[in-house]
């Protein structure tokens, strides 16, 4: 079970993520994070702090709409990963991919420019 | 001893299997960032066999088998009759390849070979299992 919740801060969208991101769940952030590209966000957030487990399912959501990204100027940014949720990102090396921070503050930095 | 869980064939039953494996792990001294990566490699075989093999039909079902062996090492079993997995036509898929055609699927099995020691499946009475076995750190 995942609960999604949308904010808006300035010209951010964040995506606040709760619970499990698996195989059945995985549409939920699928949907969430199409809806925020397609309305037309160039900063999204994605806050995984509550974020309790993800498997490949979850991983394959963020992977599938990098490219997309870069053909409509979006910057993505995830933050507050827990330390085991993080080794998942690391053990595929998707942090090398994926722009992730530690903390929602680094994140905003990084969406207004402010911090490479 | 071994724990034994039998789940139907739908996605929805992925989070009684994790919550299977995980108390099972409990029971063994263990770290949660290790627990959690086990969890996660029984996770992805069950759920590319509900999805691939059986076509997520809540009427099928498979069992997950857990041992220990000498303490030393935990063996996983998951037990089906559907469509065998052919784990020599595998490749690794390359990452690059994956964001460049925006496909969702494909680490599964990357994820499952990063943690476990082992992965191998056979046959045995007719049925297809997939044995994954995780040597337990007890430094």
């Amino acid at each position: 079970m995942v609960e999604i919740e949308e904010k808006t801060k300035d010209d951010m969208l964040q995506l606040v993520v709760v619970g499990e991101v698996d195989a059945s769940s995985s549409i939920y952030l699928d949907n969430a994070i199409r809806n925020a590209m397609e309305s037309g966000n160039l900063k999204i957030l994605v806050d995984c702090t509550g974020l309790n487990y993800i498997s490949s399912a979850g991983l394959g959501v963020f992977m599938s709409y990098l490219e997309d990204f870069k053909e409509r100027g979006v910057r993505f940014v995830v933050c507050g990963l827990q330390e085991k949720v993080n080794h998942v990102f690391e053990l595929l090396g998707l942090e090398n991919l994926l722009k992730i921070v530690a903390t929602q503050r680094e994140a905003e930095a990084y969406l207004n420019g402010t911090q490479a | 001893m071994e724990h034994r869980l039998k789940a139907n064939c739908s996605k929805k039953q992925l989070r009684e299997i994790r919550a299977f494996v995980e108390k099972v792990l409990k029971s063994h001294a263990m770290s949660d960032i290790e627990a959690y990566q086990i969890v996660l490699a029984v996770d992805e075989i069950c759920a590319n066999l509900i999805i691939h093999s059986h076509q997520c039909n809540a009427d099928e079902s498979f069992e997950v088998c857990i041992n220990y062996k000498d303490d030393e090492e935990i063996i996983f079993e998951i037990v089906d009759d559907g469509m065998a997995f052919a784990l020599n036509q595998y490749s690794e898929p390359n990452l690059k390849e994956i964001i460049h055609k925006k496909k969702k699927g494909g680490l599964g099995l990357m994820l499952v070979q990063r943690i476990m020691d082992k992965i191998e499946f056979h046959k045995r009475n007719n049925k297809n299992i997939c044995t994954l076995c995780k040597k337990i750190d007890k430094t």
